[in-house]
């Protein structure tokens, strides 16, 4: 496992699309940061993390494309499947390299925030009025990185798993996005729908309404399980996926 | 060290190996030998635990590869058909990757200079892969396969687009290998196998038809009664000679002709030598004999002979038994009329060519 994830890490940072990954993400985060507060004059960064999660539905699909559809059609999985390492351990070593370039270009888009903390201090230095809070909420930043953390790891263990399922790159990236995309737009299916049950359905499978208790800066541990239970379901799909098609 | 039992794989209703048994003993370099879509890339796949057969049983040294498929693979050294090369790393970076990912536990630097050493790539090491010709490639491809000095070394055609001088190396290298491992490598070249196996495992349309020492399957092959003849000497005379001789059943002079020398086909009879009976004959005349040339086979004899072979013995095996050796001498002289045959077709053939040709 750590052999494949210190390759693909390297072939991240040896081929274009690590850097193009990285560039991209900060360059959206820092233009959706700058209007979403600074333009807008407000310190609510909630906006912020959740139109960084429909940046998500581009930049996952640029991660994880190539994991397995590179390998299918270099044939280099064949040296992989007969290697003395589990498919487990595979399909986990790609996971977390994606993983740790996500979460890392993520950590590093943090400075966004220092202007805006630097704002609410001068902010403060000069006005009188002591009693009302001035500034970005640090306990529901902190949540949402923490949330828009779970949904990333969910996102590419989504897009793992569709690479899985072909040789080809592009056709991988394109229904990445596909199911991304409609998996965040169902929250807004919900106002359309005047069936409450039904509603409570959608809303329960939603990957946004979840994400809204981070952003008021509450830990919702139900949420923490959906995240992660839906990037474990993908990872075992691949790890069917792989083993099926040495019985196919 | 390696046993295959009652192997079976099906693709959908496509039978790809069908019900394949044979064991390879520690030490021995097996050829695997069958035209295109035989079923060996499967076997080797199967073999490798790349791809899991429809049942049957397969182990390496004892391990079930499928109770224990990670114990089993790391006794496995396997280069496929297309070496799985990472096209933007460079060699060194490539073998390191390898190292890691068989938990080789040899120490590091001298294990990999050794196997560079071994497959003579120690001057493209700082290369990437991606700019490497194809002979490089290819023993790249070997070297990944020899990293963590495995038992066995399973290689899938291993000389295919190779240039002729790589073939020879290539092939010197699995013989090395063959003394220190168990090497099992397919092919579809009978040179290949016959140049560098102890035993060859002939598998046609999913199923073996013949598993031989290489000696029995050269002798059933090269028991060549067919030879091109160059004798400096008046044609007519040498030709009228040779066909007195016995021994020979046939004779015919060739529109060759080289200075005051005449090529003439000879073929002999059954069992018979009649290389040096044929130089005392030509030194008593006073006529040279200036090329003695052995006429061969093609693939396409072989498995035609083989294969009929594996449909005769069906055959008899609903007759009272034979003995084995008798299934032999059947086999080369069948071998041997197959030749015969076609020889007199290719004759019939030229001849109707040479006449359309003087119309």
């Amino acid at each position: 496992m750590l052999a494949i994830y210190k390759k693909e890490m390297r072939s991240y940072f040896i081929n274009p699309i690590g850097y193009v990954f990285a560039g991209v993400f900060f360059i959206i985060s820092a233009l959706l940061c700058c209007y979403t507060t600074i333009v807008s004059s407000s310190y609510d960064t909630s906006t912020y993390f959740m139109l960084m999660i429909f940046a998500f539905v581009i930049l996952i699909p640029l991660l994880t494309m190539r994991l397995f559809a590179e390998e299918r059609k270099l044939r280099t999985e064949q040296l992989l499947m007969t290697a003395p390492i589990s498919i487990t351990g595979m399909v986990l070593g790609k996971f977390f390299a994606a993983l740790t370039l996500f979460a890392s270009s993520l950590l590093l888009s943090c400075i966004n925030f220092i202007p805006i903390y630097a704002f609410a201090s001068i902010e403060r230095g000069n006005d009188s009025y002591n009693t009302t809070h001035i500034g970005p909420v640090t306990g529901q930043v902190v949540g949402c990185l923490i949330g828009i953390l779970l949904i990333g790891a969910a996102f590419i263990a989504i897009g793992t798993f569709i690479s899985a399922l072909t040789e080809n790159q592009l056709a991988a990236a394109v229904i990445t996005i596909s199911v991304i995309l409609g998996m965040v737009l169902l929250s807004f299916l919900n106002t359309l729908i005047d069936v409450y049950w039904i509603r409570f359905i959608v809303d329960w499978f939603s990957v946004l309404s979840r994400f809204n208790t981070f952003s008021y800066g509450l830990f919702d541990f139900s949420a923490l399980l959906y995240y992660l239970s839906l990037t474990f379901v993908f990872l075992f799909l691949t790890v069917r996926v792989y083993e099926k098609r040495r019985w196919g | 060290m390696i046993k295959i039992e009652h192997l079976v794989k099906n693709y959908g209703s496509n039978c790809a190996v069908d019900d394949i048994s044979f064991s390879v003993e520690s030490g021995e370099i097996v050829g695997f030998l069958g035209p295109n879509g035989a079923g060996k890339s499967t076997t080797m796949n199967i073999l490798t635990g790349y791809l899991s057969g429809t049942s049957g049983k397969v182990s390496i040294d004892g391990i079930d590869i499928l109770a224990d498929p990670l114990g089993a693979k790391k006794l496995i050294g396997y280069l496929p058909e297309q070496p799985p090369l990472y096209l933007d790393m460079t060699v060194d970076e490539y073998l390191n990757f390898n190292y890691d990912l068989k938990g080789c536990k040899l120490p590091r630097l001298e294990h990999i200079a050794e196997v560079c050493e071994v497959v003579k790539i120690g001057d493209v090491r700082k290369r990437v892969i991606r700019n490497l010709s194809k002979g490089y490639k290819q023993r790249v491809g070997i070297a990944q396969a020899l990293i963590g000095n495995p038992k066995v070394i399973i290689f899938d055609e291993p000389t295919i687009g190779l240039d002729p001088k790589q073939i020879i190396e290539i092939r010197n290298l699995i013989r090395t290998l063959g003394k220190g491992h168990t090497v099992i490598l397919s092919t579809h070249i009978l040179q290949e196998v016959q140049a560098v196996c102890d035993r060859i495992v002939i598998i046609n349309k999913g199923k073996i038809v013949a598993d031989e020492l290489t000696e029995n399957i050269s002798r059933a092959v090269e028991n060549n009664r067919r030879f091109n003849v160059k004798i400096c000497g008046p044609s007519r005379e040498v030709l009228s000679t040779l066909k007195s001789m016995s021994g020979i059943v046939y004779a015919e002079a060739l529109a060759e002709r080289d200075g005051e020398a005449y090529t003439y086909m000879i073929e002999s009879d059954y069992g018979v030598d009649v290389r040096k009976k044929l130089f005392y004959t030509m030194a008593e005349k006073g006529w040279a004999i200036i090329g003695l040339e052995a006429l061969g086979m093609s693939l396409e004899d072989i498995f035609i002979t083989v294969v009929d072979k594996s449909a005769e013995e069906k055959i008899r095996q609903s007759k009272p038994a034979r003995r084995r050796s008798g299934t032999k001498d059947a086999l080369e002289k069948q071998v041997a009329e197959t030749m015969v045959r076609e020889g007199a077709e290719k004759r019939a053939l030229a001849d109707t060519q040479e006449i359309e040709d003087e119309d």
